[in-house]
């Protein structure tokens, strides 16, 4: 198959970006996007040009390091899968396709399609766990958790952090992001105890790195390549406005 | 044959009192001393993450790095099917002892007894951890915690959570771990390098690492240094570890004295998607779990291969009278849940014959259809969703319909920088944790059992045993990084770095590390011989050359630079690659994951030497372009009989 790319290309956090236009043949459709990407780096490498800085890590869309914008949408064209799981085969010979890094104001682009997500570890510091120590815990089935429950915490636990939800919100929002990890802790026992506490310092810490507010435009959910639900943001706020209520 | 140079400080005492008693005899530090004390940890992966964050809450200073953007990406996340632990809820008569001998026996009687038990006792522990954390493991419908079988055993005593039980085992720790970023006592460090360890009097005091980001090179001191930095098996080029997973930092250990232990351990993975072609950046693993409810099979007949080749016929076309369920007929007590050495071989052996089931001839077939007829398809998606989903996507083939096609890659490394007992390295002050290091999993590891390692060490092991070498540092002040020898290592790095960057030859990093992938893959991969193997260290000289005088690094080193990073990541691939095919020359045995050709029974099953080679092969780094020195750690079996491994009945 062939291919022609559009890239955003920029050179660190000061410069200015601007697309550039490559040209790509003879890929096989089981390639996977980020190995087209290898080819095309192979190329500009022994050309003598600068090849494109991309993250990627696992491979296996479970690490949450790779992040590209592909013609307008985060991950690309397939429904529930990241970049890394995305076949050429979805794509038509001869298509052109558009490759931009997330944009977020809460994301800054370290070089090309390369961002920090460090805003994501510091919501999580502010409050995403158990405060519990190592050691002096009670046997694991002296807390019984019903299935259910059990489950849905799963789902929410499934987030891999690599914030498709804030690069598609129009508010550049984290709420879908925060949710799923309050959500995820509020609905086992051992979670429930900081729950309002929790829920009240990831969202003022979000609010305080400058993410947008959420406006249930549920494209979040659309994107999420885990599939994670926004009805997690109907369980934040009810924690939120409990706490706030408490207060 | 004991050596002066590993003291394993194995306790006295009946196997199941050593780590109590151990416990008992080990100094700690008091409170007040623990603040002034500071603890580098290389690596954000289930042992680094659970070890910053316990040494934190201690009140120890601890600084983390991790070269990703955030601790969370660390590999241990991938880790799909469960974490092993002796707990017996199932009554099926499991016991701290019968973990303990399964790992042992698991790992080829190539493990330390000591280890091992501890091993086993702490397991338990950890569930109650993770559990106490949020971790959402699954659960029956009385609310217990609920468990399934992995290869290797006979007792049903793995947790999990859906396919991604290391995803969530690694959030507990990465939460513990931020909890303590937030306090304080840890400092994280991301998108940044170990790229070598500062000695100073012999002593681990420090690193040189790499920011990332901005090229810039740091100097951090420390008390204390742990190396929990993951395994080697991206050697291969082909693995299923994680595109930046590298064994850089412990060859920055090894070159500065530390020994490594058993190089030549590594694991072969019996469930992988299959290799489609030479772009192909790595494999992915099908979840051992998978096991439990799918059936390993060829096609008896060769013409049904062929057909199957030419796709003239579907796999479910070929009715069950005409397939071989080999490892159902070969190991008729474990069945498909043999370990993962053994199905490997398995599935090498009848690839050989000339029964692979693909168009490359490397591929069997893994079959849920009687899973599917006995339970219904719901329960299957409830327990391997997420899996075929992501095999769907990679093959687009469903594997609700047709069976899935695997073959066996490289995954997970046993060997690593020696420990004793406490999990200190043979440099005072340096230790190693999790597949860093050599320590529990012998010639094999059985599935499951990574992620229990990784935990025990970092929850319980290390906290107390760090504290034994720690309270002999009380006095010593903060390390001085303006130490000459920081001045000296600071300057052999940027060397280094600059060399690299000059060459400015015709080939890009991954082209050369196809080709040692290529070499390591043929020579010591899944099967070696002497002859083999003494060609590949041949080959291996010559990569070295090549990669010295032709690799083409673009761009500017003190920018963000991937292909920088990972041209010093590869010259540390072609040392360690040396490493394991001398080590693999040298164990003239077939033993769990290392099978040498010369020695196998009739039927093709592994013999092992234990008069011979009962011992820790540990290697000494001896200078650029020396051969290293070998040193033997004697395996003493005090509990357990050695005998052939043994899964047919």
């Amino acid at each position: 198959m062939n291919f022609k790319l559009k890239i955003w290309r920029q050179k660190n956090n000061k410069s200015k970006g601007r697309f550039e236009n490559y040209t790509i043949e003879n890929v096989s459709s089981d390639t996977s996007f980020l190995e087209m990407l290898d080819i095309l780096n192979d190329q500009l490498i022994c050309t003598g040009q600068e090849p494109v800085a991309f993250d990627h890590d696992c491979r296996e869309g479970i690490c949450g390091m790779c992040s590209l914008y592909i013609n307008g949408r985060a991950h690309g064209p397939d429904d529930e899968v990241t970049t890394c799981q995305l076949h050429m085969r979805k794509f038509k010979d001869g298509d052109t396709i558009t490759i931009e890094p997330w944009r977020s104001g809460a994301f800054p682009v370290v070089k090309d399609l390369v961002v920090n997500r460090y805003a994501f570890d510091q919501i999580l510091q502010s409050g995403g766990f158990i405060s519990v120590n190592t050691g002096g815990v009670p046997d694991g089935n002296a807390i019984p958790v019903g299935k259910e429950d059990a489950d849905e915490s799963m789902d929410a636990a499934a987030c891999i952090g690599c914030g498709a939800c804030v690069a598609t919100c129009k508010n550049g929002s984290a709420m879908l992001f925060v949710s799923a990890r309050v959500s995820s802790l509020a609905k086992l026992p051992q979670g429930k105890i900081e729950a309002k506490r929790r829920a009240k310092a990831m969202v003022a810490k979000m609010d305080e790195l400058g993410f947008g507010g959420c406006t249930n435009t549920q494209a979040c959910e659309a994107e999420c390549p885990k599939a994670i639900s926004i009805s997690h943001i109907a369980r934040l706020n009810r924690e939120f406005l409990c706490a706030k209520l408490q207060d | 044959m004991s050596d002066n140079k590993l003291q394993s400080q194995i306790p006295d005492g009946p196997l199941a009192e050593k780590w109590t008693r151990h416990k008992a005899n080990i100094k700690v530090v008091s409170p007040a001393n623990k603040r002034k004390l500071e603890i580098i940890v290389i690596g954000t992966g289930l042992g680094g993450a659970s070890a910053a964050a316990s040494l934190g809450e201690l009140g120890y200073n601890v600084k983390i790095f991790c070269i990703s953007d955030s601790p969370r990406r660390a590999h241990s996340i991938a880790a799909q099917g469960g974490i092993n632990a002796a707990k017996n809820y199932q009554n099926d008569n499991d016991s701290v002892y019968r973990l303990f001998y399964d790992t042992i026996k698991g790992g080829d009687y190539r493990s330390r007894e000591a280890n091992v038990y501890r091993l086993a006792e702490v397991s338990r522990n950890i569930i109650d951890q993770c559990v106490a954390q949020g971790v959402p493991f699954a659960r029956d419908y009385g609310g217990m915690l609920d468990n399934r079988s992995f290869g290797g055993a006979q007792v049903s005593r793995t947790f999990y959570a859906r396919g991604q039980t290391g995803q969530q085992l690694l959030l507990g720790a990465y939460a513990a771990l931020n909890r303590q970023i937030a306090k304080g006592s840890v400092k994280s460090y991301t998108r940044h390098e170990m790229l070598d360890l500062v000695l100073i009097d012999g002593k681990a005091k420090g690193i040189i690492a790499r920011n990332l980001e901005t090229g810039e090179i740091e100097r951090h001191g420390a008390h204390a240094v742990v190396i929990a930095s993951g395994g080697y098996g991206n050697v291969f080029f082909l693995s299923t570890n994680a595109m930046n997973s590298n064994g850089s930092a412990a060859i920055q250990c090894y070159k500065h004295g530390a020994l490594f232990a058993n190089p030549c351990f590594a694991q072969i993975h019996p469930t992988c998607i299959p290799v489609h072609g030479d772009q192909q950046s790595k494999l992915t693993l099908m979840s051992e779990s998978l096991r439990n409810d799918g059936r390993i099979w060829v096609p008896k007949n060769i013409e049904d291969v062929e057909k199957l080749r030419k796709k003239q016929i579907k796999p479910s076309q070929i009715p069950e009278e005409e397939r071989d369920y080999y490892l159902e007929r070969r190991y008729p007590a474990f069945g498909n849940l043999v370990p993962r050495d053994v199905a490997s071989r398995a599935a090498k052996e009848r690839c050989d014959a000339g029964f692979g089931v693909n168009e490359t001839g490397l591929a069997v077939f893994l079959d849920f259809s009687t899973a599917i007829q006995r339970l219904g398809k719901k329960v299957i998606s409830e327990r391997y969703g997420n899996l075929f989903q992501m095999y769907e996507k990679i093959t687009d083939v469903d594997p609700y319909k047709e069976p899935m096609t695997i073959y066996p890659a490289i995954h997970y490394t046993m060997g690593g920088i020696w420990v004793d007992y406490n999990l200190m390295t043979t440099i005072p002050g340096l230790y190693s944790i999790g597949e860093a290091n050599f320590s529990d999993h012998g010639g094999n590891r059985l599935g499951a059992s990574a992620l229990m390692q990784g935990l025990a060490d970092g929850y319980f092991v290390l906290p107390y045993t760090i504290g034994n070498y720690l309270a002999g540092e009380i006095q010593t002040p903060k390390t001085d990084t303006n130490h000459e020898a920081f001045d000296k290592t600071e300057k052999e790095v940027k060397e280094k770095i600059n060399k690299i960057f000059n060459i400015k030859g015709k080939q890009p990093v991954d082209a050369l590390h196809k080709k040692l992938g290529r070499i390591m893959w043929e020579y010591v991969g899944m099967a070696r011989n002497e002859k083999g193997l003494k060609k590949a260290l041949e080959s291996i000289k010559e990569l070295r050359k090549e990669f010295w005088s032709d690799v083409l690094v673009p761009g500017e080193n003190t920018e963000f630079n991937q292909e920088l990073e990972k041209a010093v990541r590869l010259a540390d691939f072609i040392e360690i690659g040396e490493l394991m095919a001398l080590d693999a020359l040298n164990r003239k045995e077939s033993c769990g994951g290392h099978f040498r050709e010369e020695m196998q029974t009739e039927d093709g099953e592994t013999k092992r030497d234990d008069k011979n080679f009962s011992y820790v092969a540990a290697w000494e780094y001896k200078g650029e372009g020396e051969t290293p020195q070998l040193h033997k750690e004697p395996l003493v079996y005090e509990t357990v009989h050695l005998s052939t491994r043994n899964y047919k009945d």
